[in-house]
């Protein structure tokens, strides 16, 4: 094995290039786990904390450029106006010691259908910065997950940066884990209001070989707030289209019988996220609407 | 201060300060803050290799061959061993059977047995060499459950069992049965007017204590070993280590290293014999620590059960009779699986007065990962299913669950289901009653004035309700433990005592081979010489073998046996130290002859208070010392065909109130507080015996919402060998654990002392389960419960 | 390879290290300070907490050559590296923690630094013992370091906070009771010695 120490982003990228296996670490929090158990020896580790800037991140207009290895806690600390749905994953990510050092270029790199940073991502709508010597480019966070542990990802590129877009509106994160801290999702689920756009975007995570969106529950969604003119009235979601978009988000899953949970449990339980966080979401909306209405 | 003339009469050690009773702090506290305390993985040696073990992919099967050429070729390979490199005839090991192969010969019984071990002048050049090593396998049907185990064509686990259990049992696959009968449980029934059954199963928890399995064996110019080792028992460990390597005992000396927790998870050997041999074969010390997967195959577990229970019950609410089956899966080796069996069924109707019993427990082998000791074994799994059949017993009579239990409630003096009467305090109505009494958490505490606080809600971070499904449930249970090793086994410990002046003060050094595991064993030792002794200063030795066997730090025994041994050896020491004074110094004052001689405050003192001599001065430059043997009360076998028989010395009695929040639409439990009223005779360190309390409450919370090791049923492999997927409780799942300690003496045993590590463990699952019931109504026979249960989504 | 970086306020260097190696084997078997335990090497359980360049990681996640050129705190310098936070603080204008720079500019003196000896012990250490909340004692260091940096960023946490804080340290033998007492403790003392 060999250590790679790339001083600059340019170098990594040309060692990179040059050792398409080179396994890129950076809060380590999977690679050293791997490499601890004996489940992995690539030819060449090549560490990424040398890079100042992929721990940096820029607040623009319309979005926020996050550095590949922001650690979550910075995240939660100092994003979370922002981007409050990956501020909220990022809660529950592992440990504050591994919250300290993690950051979501990890996750996509492992791209775990259990990532917690995955549903609010696609939540929020996000692209992925990805680089190699051949050039950059710019992957939608829709057409990022490719399979079990598979990204889009050609094997010279390296994760850069994420570009999500900041938050128009209420979001809400929910994972389900069998202990109240420091645990691996069952499933979890994402939910971001677009007001803006009058749409309204899901994430699901653990609850299928990759982390999905819930289309067809946020087509039923978005058809029923323009039908009803929820987005102007400000009413009350009437509970038959919060039961509608939670059923609709239960079936989006295609999830398996594992030592984590059952695959029916999973199905359950992202109904009852979805529902939640809907509400929560919503009431959220309705207060800052209502607040709007009446400085108006 | 005596004011009116007339001494006030004084008994030893009372006015000794840091003596029993108090709160001393741990001798060994201050290492253990500063990172200097020496565990077992921490031990290093100049030249040292580091041992790996080559474990079996597959868990029943017969082993066609081994390869270890390209293994051995390896550079920086010193040594690979198999089976057929093993020294002497003896090949196999075990606590009381002695099935375990020191490595597989012919056949593996379960996954991840030890195959082959390495030595290398690295880790990681060890584990490469590792899996160099060709193993092929061809793979036996594997042996699951009681079905598969006790079918006529079952294949044997063990094809040639000789021990002494084989007589007796049904089946060879089945390890030991205890029957307990006593009365007439069919006429019994006959008065019943209300019957409850039910069938219960326990799932496989793990001890993951978090020391890892880990030592050092450095070979000696006389062809002999030292190893430095974390263990429950040095003398154990030694008599199966020493025949292995073909010395003598005394060519094997042991020294105990730092231990990180133990809860019957160090009963058995694990790298002892490996680490040995390897140092004996490369003539350099050998380290061997496993990582956390690894340990899930090191060591055993705690039984899985399934039980089956018929209570009954007129209808005033006095129970009739209980009828039990309960079926113990002991894995692939015996290890404890008898004394397992005896615990279940001797204590298998609680801690409950009935006169008509029928009890059956067996343990099974099977191919699943061998299970032993965990901390209150035999008695935690069936205080799991006897505490639920008291709630449906109650439920059925429309009964106060409580009253129920108080109603029925063991009594000094009651007969045990084998005949024998619990003949000290057994204030099983009081515990109950006293944790009922404790003020109850205040509700809905996640409310704040900026929503709801996550952390104190179900899902914790997770962030899954802000209050919605949430209800709230209480529960209680109540457990009994026998204290000590039952069963007729001659359950003795040594101590050596010495006493001499250092530095112009008088010393007490005491030497035992007691291992502390954490539990605080050395300051209460230490807190004992204090008050026997009347000195300031105690040295607590190390514990090694050059002192006789201390007994196993398990059953909730040391405190009282080694406890014992030491107040025996330091009234042996007192009176020489006597003697002594009165050989020098008796002429100087008649009351050397006359009073009632005490040492207190480094002095020698008549019980009126009056000052004879200095220690430093009766002493001079002699040491006196003693090293003795004590052992507490007999104990008998159980009758084999009905159980009857004094199998027992003590009994520890606990009781707790579990309060929790249900999220009922996901399942997730959080736990609010888990009360405990605990007897503890007398409590030697209070400070201690609450940690032990809130400790053993944990443990026994852990298994009833998350703990569980999955095995696969088709193949009988391990799925969740890890602290990712093997689940502990972290501090944000865990309640405060308000502690009621109440000290009723027994009259038998040091100080009035009770045992107190295991009670605990025991009625805290079937509280919490009891508390998840009442706040979803469902049944829940199963533990641990997890979301899908909750959710009708399994 | 060879790496280079300062631990409790020295420089080590270490050599043939493997590239896969963690920073807490490297701590443990070639640097002589085995205080960073080794429970569970995959994050779970924090007994291997060290401070990096302040910030409180699991040494078995990071990889030896990380390391090269950083700042490691562990629990053998936790005493020392409390009381010059301490002192310090005294001179700060009520500032609690430690700045990054204050941290590096630190340098723990004697031959004894290493081990703890000679130091006198950090009111949270104290606080441990004092309280009943070691027992095994192998969660411990990483319980304090994690702890020591909590205070130093919250001085007055609520019990919420304080089971926050510690959520990635388990414990198997002592039910976390006496170790929320201990930390309530340490806090305790800390504003009474302000």
């Amino acid at each position: 094995m060999d250590f790679l120490r790339p001083a600059s982003w340019e170098e990594a990228l040309a060692a990179k290039a040059e050792h398409p296996t080179a396994v890129p670490i950076a809060g380590g929090t999977d690679v050293m786990v791997e490499i601890n158990f004996d489940h992995r020896r690539p030819d060449y580790l090549m560490d990424l904390t040398r890079i100042g800037e992929l721990s940096a991140w820029e607040v623009g207009q319309d979005t926020v450029r996050l550095g590949a290895s922001v650690p979550y806690a910075t995240i939660m600390e100092r994003l979370r106006p922002e981007l409050p749905g990956l501020a909220l994953a990022s809660h529950t990510v592992a440990s504050p010691q591994i919250r300290n050092r993690g950051g979501v270029g990890g996750n996509l790199g492992t791209a775990s259908p259990a990532g917690d940073a995955h549903p609010a991502l696609l939540a929020a709508g996000a692209e992925v910065e990805v680089e190699s010597v051949r050039g950059s480019r710019r992957i939608p966070i829709d057409d990022f997950y490719t399979g079990v542990k598979r990204n889009a990802l050609a094997p010279d590129e390296l994760i850069r940066a994420v570009h999500i877009d900041k938050a128009d509106g209420p979001q809400q994160y929910s994972k389900v884990g069998t202990r109240n801290a420091m645990v691996i999702a069952v499933c979890a689920f994402g939910l971001a209001l677009h007001p803006g756009t009058r749409t309204v975007r899901t994430g699901i995570g653990s609850a299928a070989p990759t982390p999905i969106r819930a289309r067809a529950a946020e087509d039923f969604l978005n058809a029923a707030l323009e039908e009803g003119g929820f987005w102007d009235n400000g009413k009350i979601i009437t509970p038959s289209v919060a039961k509608r978009f939670a059923d609709l988000c239960a079936a989006a899953c295609n999830p398996i019988d594992d030592v984590r949970g059952t695959a029916s449990y999973r199905r359950h339980a992202v109904g009852v996220m979805a529902r939640r966080t809907l509400t929560w979401t919503w009431e959220s909306y309705r207060g800052a609407h209502r607040t709007t209405e009446g400085v108006a | 201060m005596p004011t009116n003339g007339v001494p006030t009469k004084i008994t030893q050690g009372s006015g000794t300060k840091g003596g029993i009773g108090e709160s001393t702090l741990r001798p060994d506290g201050t290492l253990k803050v500063t990172g200097e305390f020496a565990y077992s993985s921490d031990m290093w040696h100049e030249d040292m290799l580091w041992g790996q073990i080559l474990r079996s992919t597959v868990a029943h099967a017969e082993i066609v061959s081994v390869d270890t050429a390209e293994a051995l070729a390896t550079p920086g390979v010193y040594a690979v061993m198999t089976y057929d490199d093993l020294p002497t005839e003896v090949k196999h090991y075990g606590l009381e059977i002695q099935d375990t192969p020191v490595l597989a010969h012919g056949k593996v019984r379960h996954h991840g047995e030890p195959v082959a071990i390495v030595a290398a002048d690295h880790p990681e050049t060890a584990r490469r060499a590792a899996a160099k090593i060709k193993v092929e396998y061809r793979e036996l049907p594997v042996i699951t459950d009681e079905a598969s185990a006790t079918a006529p064509d079952a294949v044997l686990v063990h094809e040639h069992r000789d021990d002494h259990h084989v007589g007796h049992v049904p089946h060879p696959n089945i390890v030991h049965r205890q029957p307990i009968v006593r009365g007439d449980v069919a006429a019994a029934r006959e008065r019943a007017d209300v019957v409850v059954e039910g069938e219960y199963t326990f799932g496989m928890q793990d001890q993951a204590f978090l020391g890892p399995e880990s030592g050092l064996a450095v070979p000696e110019e006389d062809g002999g070993v030292h190893l430095y080792i974390a263990t429950q028992w040095l003398h154990s460990d030694l008599r199966q280590i020493a025949p292995v390597l073909g010395l003598p005992e005394d060519k094997v000396r042991m020294t105990l290293a730092g231990v990180g927790g133990a809860f019957g998870g160090r009963e058995d050997l694990s790298m002892q014999i490996h680490a040995c041999l390897l140092a004996l074969r490369t003539g350099k010390p050998v380290k061997i620590v496993y990582n956390r997967f690894e340990s899930f195959f090191g060591h055993v577990h705690r039984h899985p059960a399934k039980l089956y229970y018929e209570h009954g019950a007129t209808a005033d609410g006095t129970l009739t009779h209980v009828k039990a089956r309960i079926v113990l899966d002991g894995g692939a080796y015996a290890s404890a699986s008898p004394a397992v069996v005896g615990n279940a069924s001797s204590l298998g109707v609680g801690p409950y007065a009935v006169d008509d019993v029928d009890i059956e427990a067996i343990a099974l082998y099977t191919n699943n990962p061998p299970c032993g000791a965990m901390r209150g074994f035999g008695a935690v799994q069936a205080c799991f299913a006897y505490e639920a059949q008291m709630d449906k017993l109650a439920a059925r009579l429309g009964m106060d669950p409580v009253e129920l239990r108080r109603r029925n409630a063991m009594e000094q003096g009651t007969l045990l289901p084998t005949g024998q009467p619990v003949d000290s305090p057994a204030p099983v109505a009081e515990l109950l009653r006293r944790v009922k009494a404790m003020p109850l958490p205040p509700e809905r505490q996640w409310e704040s004035s900026e929503g709801a606080d996550v952390r104190q809600l179900p899902g914790g971070l997770s962030n899954t309700t802000h209050g919605e499904g949430v209800v709230r449930g209480i529960g209680y249970a109540v457990g009994i433990k026998n204290v000590g090793f039952s069963e007729g086994f001659d359950d003795y410990s040594t101590a050596r005592v010495r006493m001499e002046v250092v530095g112009g003060e008088p010393v007490a050094t005491v030497h035992t081979a007691m291992a502390e595991v954490g539990q605080g064993g050395v300051t209460v030792h230490a807190q004992i010489a204090r008050t026997e002794l009347g000195v300031a200063q105690v040295t607590i030795h190390p514990a090694d073998t050059r002192v006789g066997s201390a007994g196993s730090t398990s059953a909730s025994r040391q405190t009282y046996v080694t406890g014992g041994a030491i107040r025996h050896a330091c009234e042996l020491v007192r009176e020489k130290v006597l003697d002594l004074g009165r050989r020098k110094l008796g002429s100087y004052h008649p009351a050397w002859a006359h009073a009632e001689l005490l040492l207190e405050g480094g002095k020698v003192v008549t019980d009126g208070g009056e000052v004879l001599a200095d220690l430093v001065d009766v002493l001079g430059d002699e040491a006196v010392e003693v090293e003795e043997e004590w052992r507490h009360r007999p104990t008998e076998p159980f009758d084999l065909r009905t159980g009857q028989g004094n199998g027992h010395v003590q009994y520890s009695f606990a009781a707790h109130r579990a309060v929790v929040e249900v999220d009922t639409e996901l399942g997730l439990v959080k736990v609010i507080e888990l009360a405990c009223a605990q007897d503890v005779g007398k409590a030697l360190n209070p400070l201690s015996v609450v940690g032990q309390i809130q400790g053993g409450t944990t443990q026994g919370l852990g298994v009833a919402v998350m703990e569980e090791i999955l095995v696969d049923p088709r193949t009988a492999k391990v799925r969740n060998p890890s602290f990712t997927d093997y689940l502990i409780p972290t501090i944000l799942d865990t309640p405060t654990i308000p502690v009621d300690v109440l000290e009723l003496a027994d009259d038998h045993a040091p100080y009035g002392l009770r045992g107190v590590g295991e009670a605990p463990t025991l009625s805290s699952t079937p509280a919490v389960l009891a508390a998840i019931r009442a706040a979803t109504g469902l049944e829940l026979n199963r533990t641990p419960v997890r979301p899908e249960h909750l959710t009708g989504m399994s | 390879m060879r790496v280079n970086f300062t631990v409790n306020g020295r420089p080590q260097q270490a050599d043939d290290v493997w590239e896969g190696e963690s920073l807490l084997y490297v701590l443990r078997e070639r640097l002589g300070l085995p205080g960073s335990k080794n429970a569970c090497e995959q994050g779970e359980c924090g007994s291997c907490t060290v401070r990096l360049d302040g910030v409180p990681v699991c040494s078995c996640l990071v990889a030896a050559g990380q390391a090269e050129g950083r700042e490691v705190v562990t629990v053998e310098g936790l005493a020392e590296y409390a009381r010059l936070r301490a002192r310090d603080s005294g001179d700060a204008d009520g500032a609690c923690g430690t700045s990054l720079d204050e941290a590096k500019g630190w340098r723990a003196d004697g031959a004894d630094a290493q081990t703890g000896e000679g130091a006198g012990l950090s009111p949270v250490q104290q606080a441990f013992i004092d309280a009943g909340a070691v027992q095994c004692g192998f969660c411990t260091p990483g319980l304090l370091v994690a702890a020591d940096e909590m205070l130093e960023r919250n001085p007055d946490p609520s019990d919420a906070d304080i089971r926050e804080a510690l959520s990635g340290n388990l414990c198997r033998c002592t039910g976390y009771e006496k170790i929320m007492d201990a930390v309530r403790l340490a806090a305790a003392r800390q504003s009474e010695g302000v």
